[in-house]
């Protein structure tokens, strides 16, 4: 490893697309910045998911940072100097029957009371214009016609070249093995010896509680590996991605022609050798809720089936925001299978939230805080 | 032996379960039935034997020199397997192996259009070796194929390739096949040999073994026998096929000068690597081996891989030709009959100590080869921008220099993300080799330090039909077997 600087304002340890978007905005604010990853930058969650850049069906916990978000996607070239493939011809929630559909009337009338506006109640007809290759049956749906998709690698790559280009110091091939406390500063240790800064940000992904327990902050994290199946190239029929509410599914094909399946489906994840082993069961299941849903897919040729290490939190919500025990100490992580659209917007609150100490974004819900044990809270409102 | 035929004959479960049926395989499964163990022998092929004893048992060639006697030992492996009680699958793929949460390993199998989950206590890859790939300007030309499908072509179906025929490339293979070819009435009009001139100088010091092996000495004859017979140029620097629409000629550089040699054929072929996709798939670790340069997975002294329950026989695990395959799969077979607690570590030991000294002395002389027909640097990262690299995505050598040079792209897996190099059907291997080479030479890194593809199953396609089939349920999976 070059020697190089060894303490910065802000140490970021993981480089998935969420380390590499606050490594940028920060760098932009002018910090000074290391960033530390075990692997390659993508190598995990970030760069083998879906690419699905969704607005649609978030937790409204989540809305306001996926809003900010979604306006970075729309103007990513200007921010990284990439498309990173990015397109967007919306995502649609399809509805199996007429219960289906009422739950998604109701979920419309939920968000248009408390302000948001990007999701759209259709009926069949718009459906059958919007996805002409799904089955008759279905009634409706929603659509939130800015969302779209992604290449999620070359996304997570840009956004590290980016903060690079602005000087952040990128470390590859360095393994975190434990943060302490050090004066003014956090010590963060590695393989490659130790680094100094007075804040630094926990975006370790599936890896994540470890820093966390580190800090005296333990997560009931769970490590997931949701699986996806891509296609031979097909001939062109469908535009936006498609999504299931009530069986799992979102189905989504690229201009190549070839066609992405997942939805959710999990397999096995061994985090410590960074392996994965496919559940070809559930995956037979996701096939066939692709058979019932567009016939057309029935004689495609399955050329991969991968799984990618995620983290999971019990309340499927991410931990994001200041560290409930600690100044100086910034936690983003346990994105539950649905951080690849937040990672621009998320990298833009916490580089605002580190450089000002607040942010207009509203992120409540998503404290650490929500995780600490009944006896570390009465210890916690004692002190 | 049982020849299954239809999805429904295979058992839920077996002892054993070994994949490919050339010379490893058959040993394999055979040495493992013998001792009691229930097999299953899948292989996508119609008929048993492997590459190099392609259609051993049906091949339509009955004059025995054109393939040359020692083709014709693939007979007695094919033979040992009759009188035991292993299932055979003929025509059947498997495409997915990873270890199950019971201790032994799942597998996903395609016979005829149906799929199937099924598990294994053991199973053991004998899915040997493929050519190492070769990409010139102009190599996806029609009237351009690789010297291993012209031998596929030869041995299955009796066909020669018609017109003027060239051969090109380098490894003892090619003087084989030049050979055969020869023999069966081809019209050879050229053998280029590509193999560096100071090879020799690496390869001169592990020429005493050489000549003392039993096996390699008597290649070296038939290799001289066909450069007697064939109009061979050595010295070959570099290579393109010519022609708009269809292949028209080759034009080969030697010593400075170049020349047009018109041709409808051209054979190309650089040496054997490991076949490694279903390993690496199924997250075996795997090495660069600096002699063989290949990725290669990394097994110990009874050939069982890092994953347990795993192991790897044959040239699937380096390159070792067909007389060491087929001890290897005995020696992988008795391991593991031991992982299975069905014979003692010592009864493991005795047994294989014969057919372990004669692997030693089948490889003695391997070293000499492996560092003679090392292919030369622009064989392996073709220096013309403009060649195609990763046929399945059409990406040429120049798109993958510029992608490392521009966007400091460091390995493979970051390449499929601009590229998609190693994404389509075949997966990476036609070009994972290559995109390797290329990018290590564009950093001035080693192919190591490169590293290579993480492989994903299916590693052959399987169907959305017959994946939406697969019974979904243990309760299900046994409901069709009854
Ligand atoms: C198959 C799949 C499909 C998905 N589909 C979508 C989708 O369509 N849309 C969507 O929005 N989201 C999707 N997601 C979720 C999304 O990919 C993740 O939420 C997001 O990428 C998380 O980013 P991250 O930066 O937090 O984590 P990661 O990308 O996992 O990055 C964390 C990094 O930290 C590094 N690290 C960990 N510990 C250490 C240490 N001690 N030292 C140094 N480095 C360390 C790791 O090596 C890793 O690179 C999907 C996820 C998967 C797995």
């Amino acid at each position: 490893m070059s020697e190089g600087r060894r303490s910065a304002d802000v140490i970021v340890i993981g480089g998935g697309i969420h380390g590499c978007s606050t490594a940028l905005h920060c760098a932009m604010r002018g910090l000074s910045v290391i960033l530390i990853e075990k692997d390659h930058a993508g190598r995990h969650a970030s760069g083998v998911n879906a690419g699905g850049v969704r607005q649609l069906a978030r937790h409204v916990a989540e809305i306001p940072l996926s809003n900010t978000s979604m306006a970075l996607w729309h103007r990513i070239e200007d921010l990284v100097d990439d498309d990173c493939g990015f397109t967007s011809d919306g995502q649609v929630l399809v509805a199996e029957d007429e219960e289906d559909l009422g739950n998604c009337r109701a979920r419309v009338d939920d968000l248009t009371l408390r302000g948001f506006h990007h999701e759209e109640l259709i009926d069949a007809a718009e459906l059958r214009r919007l996805v002409p290759a799904v089955s008759d049956a279905c009634p409706g749906g929603v659509v939130s016609r800015r969302d779209g998709a992604a290449i999620p690698l070359r996304a997570t790559q840009a956004f590290k070249r980016k903060a690079q280009s602005l000087g952040a110091d990128i470390r590859e091939g360095v393994r975190v093995t434990r943060v302490a406390r050090d004066g003014g500063n956090w010590r963060v240790e590695t393989d490659q010896g130790a680094f100094l800064a007075p804040r630094i940000v926990n975006a370790a992904g599936a890896w994540a509680d470890r820093i966390a327990a580190d800090l005296a902050e333990p997560v009931p994290l769970e490590v997931i590996a949701p699986m996806l199946m891509i296609t031979a190239r097909m001939p062109a029929f469908i535009k936006p991605v498609v999504i299931l509410r009530k069986r799992k599914l979102s189905f989504k094909q690229f201009e190549n022609g070839t066609v992405l399946i997942g939805g959710g489906y999990l397999g096995r994840a061994i985090r410590d050798e960074n392996r994965t082993v496919l559940d070809w069961g559930k995956l037979a299941t996701n096939a066939k809720t692709v058979w019932d849903l567009f016939p057309i897919m029935r004689g495609a040729p399955i050329l991969r089936a991968w799984a990618g290490i995620e983290a999971r939190m019990p309340d499927d919500l991410p931990v994001f925001g200041k560290s409930a025990k600690h100044e100086g100490v910034y936690h983003q992580f346990g994105f539950s299978a649905h951080g690849f659209q937040l990672g621009p917007g998320a990298g833009a609150v916490m580089a605002e939230i580190i450089a000002t100490g607040s942010s207009n974004v509203p992120i409540d819900g998503l404290g650490i805080a929500r995780f600490a044990t009944e006896t570390e809270s009465a210890v916690h409102s004692a002190h | 032996m049982i020849t299954i035929e239809t999805i429904g004959q295979v058992a839920e479960h077996y002892d054993i379960a070994v994949v490919g049926a050339g010379p490893a395989g058959l040993a394999a499964a055979a040495r493992a039935a013998e001792l009691g163990l229930s097999v299953l022998l899948a292989d996508e092929n119609p008929a048993p034997g492997g590459q190099i004893y392609r259609a051993i048992t049906t091949t339509p060639v009955t004059p025995r020199a054109v393939l040359g006697e020692d083709y014709w030992k693939g007979g007695a492996l094919a033979e040992r397997l009759k009188p035991t009680t292993t299932a055979y699958a003929p025509g059947c793929t498997v495409w997915s192996v990873a270890p199950d949460e019971a201790g032994g390993v799942e597998l996903g199998l395609s016979l005829a259009g149906q799929a199937r989950l099924i598990s294994a206590g053991q199973v053991i890859l004998a899915t040997g070796a493929q050519e190492r790939p070769f990409p010139i300007p102009g190599w996806t030309l029609p009237g351009v194929m690789t010297a291993g499908a012209a031998q596929i072509a030869l041995k299955a179906s009796g066909l020669v390739p018609s017109g003027r025929t060239v051969i090109a490339g380098c490894g003892p293979l090619l003087y084989l096949l030049a050979g055969q070819l020869a023999a069966a009435g081809a019209n050879i009009v050229a053998v280029l040999d590509t193999t560096p001139r100071r090879n020799w100088l690496t390869a001169i010091a592990a020429l005493p073994d050489f000549l003392r092996s039993p096996y390699l000495a008597k290649g070296l004859k038939l290799m001289a026998a066909a450069r007697g017979k064939l109009p061979f140029k050595t010295g070959v620097t570099a290579l393109a096929a010519e022609g708009s629409g269809t292949l028209t000629g080759v034009m080969v550089t030697r010593g400075g000068a170049t020349e047009t040699i018109p041709c409808d054929a051209l054979l190309l072929h650089q040496g054997v690597i490991p076949g490694i996709n279903l390993a690496n798939a199924a997250g075996c670790a795997q090495h660069f081996d600096t002699v063989q340069h290949c990725w290669t997975p990394t097994v110990d002294d009874w050939f069982a891989s890092s994953i347990p329950g795993i192991a790897i026989a044959g040239d699937g695990a380096g390159i070792g030709g067909a007389e060491s395959a087929a001890l290897r799969g005995e020696i992988a077979a008795l391991d593991a009959a031991r992982r299975l607690g069905r014979i003692s570590e010592a009864q493991r030991n005795e047994k294989a100590a014969p057919t372990q000294a004669e692997l030693a002395r089948s490889l003695r002389g391997r070293r000499f080869l492996d560092l003679l027909y090392r292919p030369a640097p622009q064989f392996l990262a073709p220096p013309a921008d403009e060649t195609i690299v990763c046929r399945c995505e059409e990406v040429t050598a120049g798109q993958i220099r510029d992608t490392a040079r521009r966007l400091g792209v460091t390995g493979p897996n970051q390449m499929k993300a601009f590229l998609r190099c190693g994404m389509g059907p075949c997966q990476g291997r036609l070009c994972g080799p290559t995109v390797v080479e290329v990018i290590a030479q564009e950093r001035g890194v080693s192919a190591e330090e490169t590293g290579y593809y993480r492989l994903r199953p299916p590693v052959k396609p399987v169907t959305l039909a017959e994946l939406a089939a697969l019974p979904p349920t243990d309760a299900a999976v046994k409901a069709v077997v009854r």
